[in-house]
């Protein structure tokens, strides 16, 4: 036998013996996102410790791609067992029929307590009044702000109303005038939707109407969330473009920018990023508000852990849901990756209690709402992007632009209405 | 052997590709011609019962769509730019690697082929790295000579330039060797004859390799165009579109229709405008072909 058949009779052999899980194992698909897929290993090694009948073979997909993958995978008959999936793409998959309710599963568990996950985020995961996901980790959006501009124009704290950002804007940039400095104390970036949503939902949030079937974007609640953003563009207070803020963090440590939404993962950058001299000068603060009710309300975003209703090892696969979700792997979680954890009592933990940032976010959580549960949603939103730019840019006034949008979004939701009215 | 058996034969040699194309290619055709005519969505997924016949409203809504016009003009600027740029280069390589002066031709021919075979989603992927306006190899050599940095896939002027830039380097390989083939084909006595009327270099470029060459010429530039209408891997790859869309391409926008929003019966339309406008140009260039002839 010649060396190079041997060589390969070893591998074909490698191959198929020593990963191949023994005749007890069962094997189930996990389809992990991004950053995740690949973070999620310790945590599943630990899972086949404890759980050594069952095998789990996780699949990284990067997030880009994963949307388009998990549709044409369920059209060619091959999703996984479990999936992590985007709070808003729950309602596609609804659409679709192709997830198991998980209710009964949680009735069982003794692990699982659905009171102890933040209410807005576990209000997503309910379709129809069904339970389809799991909250793997949360993520909302908050103010993070430059602490010492603030405090110069008067502002101990974070101001707690829309209005008196308004008013600390146009305070902090006649102090930056006076020094021959360019400022622009807010950054509503005109390439994200999610400034006017979270406004939107804070005058009211009927984004839709007719059973979700007609967009309501002229209606008076989001016109005035757009005035709003009109306002903080027309008075100069946000950049209208986007070439103005080439770094974001180069900004904000040059006071270009003052106060800026966004997310968890930002905590580490500006923690990296921010210059040393510069680290006590920042801080995160909940969202403003409209009206009296403090902290304004903010976006629930994050993932779910889902079983598609096609897996063949539910049992098997509810373990991983349950063991993933649980508090302690998600604190396990958090320390890999900075995901935050879904469930409250996890935030007792030292490592998130004692970070000082976090703590915007414990808050904002308490006070999130669902956005409309339509497979349209994301759609719309990011159409949305166009005419932030649209009034940021004052190509087009704020009732012009919503009367417009109004028609595109009723185009898109089309066959939403027509399913609507063959219901009735 | 009398015809008829002969015919038999030939049926029976062919069955096996024609087996092939009909189910992987005229089916799938036809189905997708189908599906332009109805609303093909999500919710048709789901449930089949909620598929609807609606004629040609999706062709309508492709007019109506302001993003289809950007797309189109984006493709038009990818082909019309891009076209031309990527035989000329090819030409010009031919006629260097075919001249007697040039030394190690198979090797070159060698190295300027390579970009041809390899992985286009790999090579976009090193060509992103190139254009990073911070690290990138392209922004340092310009930095010699005093360039300050360049966005290029973040500007909405030059993302499309830089991807032109870079179709261009990934394809001409492949034109380039059928310009070579041609220019052998080319009698050497032609030239002989020309030298000794003391024909200079130019003329004898003008009066006989650009007319022998047209053939080949015509064949070209028809490939060119139309594997150029379907540009989609490296915007998909290096700019997803952006930025401002300034290179979604049509496919890029049938792409997205269709797998991000499962549009379906929508983005089967957009193939078939698509197909009517790439027709049309094949068409034109062959008339024209004839016309010349």
């Amino acid at each position: 036998m010649s060396k190079m058949l041997k060589i390969a009779i070893c591998f074909v052999t490698v191959l198929f013996f020593n990963c191949h899980p023994t005749d007890e194992q069962t094997v189930i698909k996990f389809w992990g996102f991004g950053n995740e897929g690949e973070m999620v290993r310790p945590l599943i090694q630990e899972f086949e410790r404890q759980n050594p009948t069952i095998k789990v073979e996780v699949q990284q997909i990067p997030w880009t791609a994963a949307h388009e993958k998990l549709l044409t995978a369920y059209a060619g008959e091959s999703t996984p067992d479990v999936c992590q999936l985007g709070n808003t793409w729950l309602p596609e998959f609804n659409v679709l029929h192709s997830l198991e309710p998980l209710g009964p599963f949680v009735q069982r568990s003794s692990r699982v307590d659905l009171n102890d996950i933040f209410p807005g985020v576990l209000k997503t995961n309910i379709l129809d009044s069904v339970l389809y996901g799991l909250p793997w980790y949360v993520d909302t959006r908050v103010i993070f702000y430059r602490k010492d501009i603030l405090k110069l124009a008067g502002y101990e704290k974070f101001p707690e109303t829309w209005s008196e950002v308004l008013k600390a804007s146009e305070i902090i940039q006649q102090q930056a005038k006076a020094k021959n400095k360019i400022c622009y104390p807010i950054f509503l970036p005109t390439s994200e939707w999610v400034p006017a949503i979270v406004l939107g939902m804070q005058s009211g949030g009927n984004f839709l109407k007719n059973k979700n079937s007609r967009g309501n974007f002229s209606g008076g609640e989001f016109r005035n969330a757009f005035s709003l953003m009109s306002e903080f563009y027309r008075k100069d207070y946000s950049p209208s473009g986007m070439q103005l803020i080439t770094n974001l963090y180069n900004s904000f440590s040059d006071g270009l920018i003052a106060m800026y939404i966004t997310g968890p993962w930002n905590i580490g950058e500006f923690t990296r990023r921010v210059p040393p001299e510069l680290q006590n000068a920042w801080m995160t603060a909940p969202l403003p508000s409209m009206d009296s009710l403090r902290p304004g309300v903010s976006l629930p975003l994050g993932t779910s852990l889902v079983m598609f209703n096609s897996s063949k090892h539910k049992e098997a696969s509810w373990k991983l849901i349950e063991f993933l979700s649980s508090v302690e792997q998600s604190i396990a979680f958090y320390k890999i990756t900075g995901n935050l954890p879904p469930r409250r009592s996890a935030w007792k933990d030292s490592t998130l209690a004692n970070n000082k940032y976090i703590k915007a976010f414990y808050q904002q959580l308490q006070r999130v709402d669902p956005l409309p549960q339509v497979p349209e949603w994301e759609q719309i939103v990011i159409r949305l992007q166009t005419y932030v730019e649209y009034i940021a840019t004052k190509t087009m006034t704020v009732d012009g632009a919503l009367k417009q949008f109004d028609g595109e979004v009723d185009v898109m939701l089309e066959k939403r209405r027509w399913m609507v009215e063959r219901q009735q | 052997m009398n015809n008829t058996s002969r015919t038999k034969e030939a049926w029976i040699f062919l069955s096996p590709a024609l087996a092939m194309i009909g189910i992987f290619f005229v089916i799938p055709v036809l189905a997708a011609f189908a599906l332009s005519f109805t609303d093909f969505d999500i919710y048709s997924l789901g449930d089949l019962k909620n598929i609807r016949f609606v004629g040609f409203q999706n062709y309508v809504r492709i007019v109506e769509t302001p993003l289809f016009w950007t797309a189109l003009k984006n493709t038009f600027y990818f082909v019309l730019v891009g076209g031309p740029l990527s035989v000329a280069v090819s030409l010009g390589t031919a006629l260097m690697l075919n001249s007697k002066l040039a030394k190690y031709k198979s090797l070159y021919r060698t190295v300027y082929f390579l970009p041809v075979v390899s992985s286009l989603i790999a090579v976009a992927i090193i060509w992103r790295y190139l254009y990073h306006p911070a690290h990138g190899l392209l922004n340092y050599f310009l930095s010699y000579f005093g360039i300050s940095p360049v966005d290029w896939l973040g500007d909405p002027n030059l993302a499309m330039p830089a991807i032109i830039i870079m179709a261009v380097w990934k394809n001409f390989g492949y034109n380039m060797l059928i310009f070579i083939a041609g220019l052998q084909n080319i009698p050497e006595d032609l030239y002989e004859a020309a030298h000794l009327d003391g024909a200079s270099w130019r003329q004898q470029f003008i009066e006989i390799t650009l007319p022998m060459l047209k053939p080949t010429t015509v064949f070209i530039v028809m490939i060119t165009i139309i594997g150029y209408f379907q540009l989609f891997a490296e915007p998909y790859v290096m700019t997803q579109g952006g930025p401002l869309n300034s290179t979604t391409s049509i496919v890029l926008l049938m792409y997205e229709q269709g797998f991000r929003w499962w549009s379906m019966g929508y983005a089967a339309a957009i193939a078939f405008v698509l197909f009517i406008i790439i027709l049309f140009f094949t068409l034109l260039q062959m008339l024209l072909q004839r016309r010349v002839k």
